[in-house]
């Protein structure tokens, strides 16, 4: 973990409220980013890796939802702050989202688009245009080839460096990636990952990476996070995680990861999944219904986080400490 | 194609469809073959615009108005194509079942879910109403729905994205099908949902001796399950073999090129991806030769010409479309091949 965190979350909690009930969306979530630091964030989908990214950059509904915690960005509070600062913030705090092309409009010319945030801050037109260049450059664009050219006139990979060159911009120091290759094919994936890789060096820009993708998130990640129902049940390195992973939920997700691995005919088990409600809290460990190894304890207290034997912190009464089967480093 | 089997449940031979557009008519698949034995699975893989569900859709008859299919597809042992619609539909009906991606879009929102599973059984198997609901209501157990019977009667909202691709699987087996095909079934389900909704396929594909077609753009989600593979790319068959068998030993470069732009569990972290560079052919104006040709690393004067046909390796039923197809490895020692898990 470094020491330089540029983010600090401390107890996250966001709640929704529909029709006077209150959801927890995320609970009690604690984490740090360091600078041209990646942190996964992994789950299945309700887990609560989306709420979390936008929580960060306040990009929640306002209506019926309240966040509490805090999110500290290089000491200052974001939950907190004034919205007129937090906007000058955002040159500072970018975010990605899955489907670019619902993020653009789709009647404004790709540079238009990839100037927006610089419009915004003021930049004058001398230097908005340098930096749009240079930012179409860093994704591979060359500015004079697509200048003009309106989102639909590009493909699913495209739109989504272009959305990646909308963010880099402003010069960044963090971008919260939400889903960014979930969309895409293989061959367009790998690209966009390689990408995002290369950025992330090159301008030391810490990320948070958000995905259902584990093999993706193992890949670009230096630390994860594993969120079960809004809250975290495991975090520490990539390799801790993927290697010899403690909770029981982390074992589920990596054991169903479909591996591309022919040589042997998969057996299938009848197991079946029975996901508790989420209205309905059922008090102590919220993995317990689906969990092989819950026993009296985890009906009663809520495990918290504390130290695995792998290194990692964990919430479960029974963690694993054997490395997982089949796992390479 | 494999000796073993007796009549081929589904084949297709010299399979063409075209569309027209405003571009111009578009290619979308050419030159299909394949064979499909009983008890089999086949896989089909490929990036989007590759054609696999235009394949699927075109094989069941319910492509969009305008695609004109050539060829011959023979569901046991009929020809397809030489069928009157009704006749056609009817005979699909009866004996395939099929399951998409999106469950909610298959589903009526309106009506309850064990009407929705008998429906093609009262239509093609004749089902009183009594012996409909209880067949319907001992196949919604089968595929792991709890409470059977109160769930007959609920509505689709009901369930969750996972329940309701089971609902759908339930629905597709009502007429005892030779032939289940999932299309992305699995697609936009959780992995751990995913992983509980491939073993149900895999179990009643082996429990009814059915045969299997997964359609998927996710290799990971045939490898260990399907026991034939074809690889789409750009309409075109470019390579179709035994599963393990292409995994193990891709001979065509595109082939070869997705199965390594593919983050693997075992790469540490921040590994290079290999990438594809370029963008899948144009389908409305198609260069001549390999499609695959303009993005190969490995491509010669004579790939951008000359369509390669395909042409088999020392595995006889392992087929490529490659002019300058990848070298063959050498088959490891069985206790190589044994994996530790």
């Amino acid at each position: 973990m470094s020491s330089d965190a540029i983010l600090e979350v401390q107890n996250l909690s966001v709640s929704f409220t529909r029709a006077g009930k209150e959801m927890k969306a995320v609970d009690d979530v604690s984490f740090t980013v360091g600078a041209g630091e990646t942190l996964g964030l992994v789950g299945e989908s309700g887990s609560g890796k989306t709420t979390i990214g936008r929580a960060l950059l306040r990009l929640l509904p306002n209506a019926n939802t309240t966040a509490k915690g805090s999110v500290r960005y290089k000491g200052q509070d974001l939950i907190t702050l004034p919205s007129e600062d937090m906007r000058r913030m955002r040159d500072r705090l970018q975010m990605i989202f899955q489907d670019p092309l619902s993020s653009f409009n789709p009647r404004r010319n790709v540079e238009d688009i990839v100037a927006e945030g610089l419009v915004i801050q003021g930049k004058p037109a001398g230097e908005r245009k340098a930096r749009v260049q240079s930012a179409l450059a860093d994704v591979g664009f060359d500015i004079d080839l697509v200048a003009g050219r309106k989102p639909h006139q590009f493909s699913g990979g495209q739109c989504q460096r272009i959305a990646i060159a909308r963010s880099l911009a402003v010069e960044p120091e963090l971008i919260v990636c939400d889903e960014p290759v979930a969309s895409l094919d293989v061959s367009v994936q790998a690209q966009v990952i390689n990408l995002l890789q290369d950025i992330r060096e090159n301008r030391n820009l810490a990320l948070i990476f958000i995905s259902h993708d584990l093999a993706v998130v193992k890949n670009v990640s230096d630390r994860v996070a594993v969120l079960y129902m809004g809250r975290i049940v495991e975090i520490g390195t990539g390799p801790q995680i993927y290697t010899r992973p403690a909770h029981p939920y982390t074992r589920t997700l990596l054991e169903a990861v479909p591996v591309v691995d022919a040589t042997r005919k998969i057996e299938p088990d009848g197991k079946r999944t029975v996901m508790p409600s989420r209205n309905r809290p059922q008090g102590g460990c919220a993995f317990r219904s689906r969990c092989p190894r819950a026993t009296e304890i985890c009906a009663e207290v809520v495990p918290t986080l504390r130290t695995a034997p792998g290194g990692q912190m964990v919430a479960c009464h029974h963690p694993h400490d054997e490395p997982a089967s089949g796992m390479a480093a | 194609m494999y000796s073993e089997a007796a009549r081929p449940i589904l084949s297709c031979a010299a399979m063409t469809c075209e569309m027209d557009s405003v571009s111009g008519p578009l290619q979308i698949l050419q030159d299909i073959n394949f064979t499909l034995a009983p008890r089999r699975a086949l896989g089909i893989v490929g990036e989007s615009g590759a054609g696999k569900s235009m394949l699927v859709k075109a094989i069941m008859g319910i492509a969009p108005k305008g695609l004109k299919t050539k060829g011959r597809i023979e569901l046991d042992g009929q020809d397809l194509l030489a069928l009157k619609p009704k006749q056609r539909a009817w005979l699909i009906g009866r004996k395939v079942g099929i399951v998409f991606q999106n469950p909610m879009t298959s589903l009526n929102p309106f009506v309850q879910i064990g009407r929705q599973i008998e429906e093609a059984g009262c239509i093609h198997m004749g089902l009183s109403k009594a012996d409909a609901r209880s067949r319907a209501i001992e196949l919604l157990s089968f595929v792991g729905i709890p409470d059977p019977e109160d769930c007959y009667d609920y509505y689709p909202h009901q369930f969750s994205g996972g329940m309701k691709q089971r609902i759908m699987i339930a629905a597709a087996l009502i007429c005892q099908p030779d032939l289940l095909i999932a299309d992305e079934a699995t697609t936009a389900l959780d992995v751990t949902v995913q992983k509980e909704v491939l073993d149900l396929l895999q179990t009643i594909q082996a429990e009814r001796q059915m045969s299997m077609i997964l359609v998927s753009h996710n290799l990971g989600v045939v490898a260990g399950r399907t026991d034939e593979i074809l690889v789409l790319y750009g309409g075109n068959v470019v390579e179709y073999g035994p599963t393990a068998e292409v995994f193990r030993n891709p001979r065509h470069r595109y082939t070869e090129a997705l199965l390594s732009a593919m983050p693997a569990m075992d790469q540490p972290a921040h590994t290079r991806l290999r990438t594809i560079p370029g963008q899948p052919p144009n389908l409305a104006n198609r260069p001549a030769g390999c499609p695959f040709a303009p993005r190969c690393p490995s491509a010669q004067a004579v790939c951008h010409e000359i369509m390669p046909p395909m042409s088999a390796g020392i595995h006889p039923d392992h087929r490529f479309a490659c002019h300058f197809p990848l070298a063959e490895l050498p088959r490891p020692a069985p206790q190589e091949v044994a994996h530790v898990q």
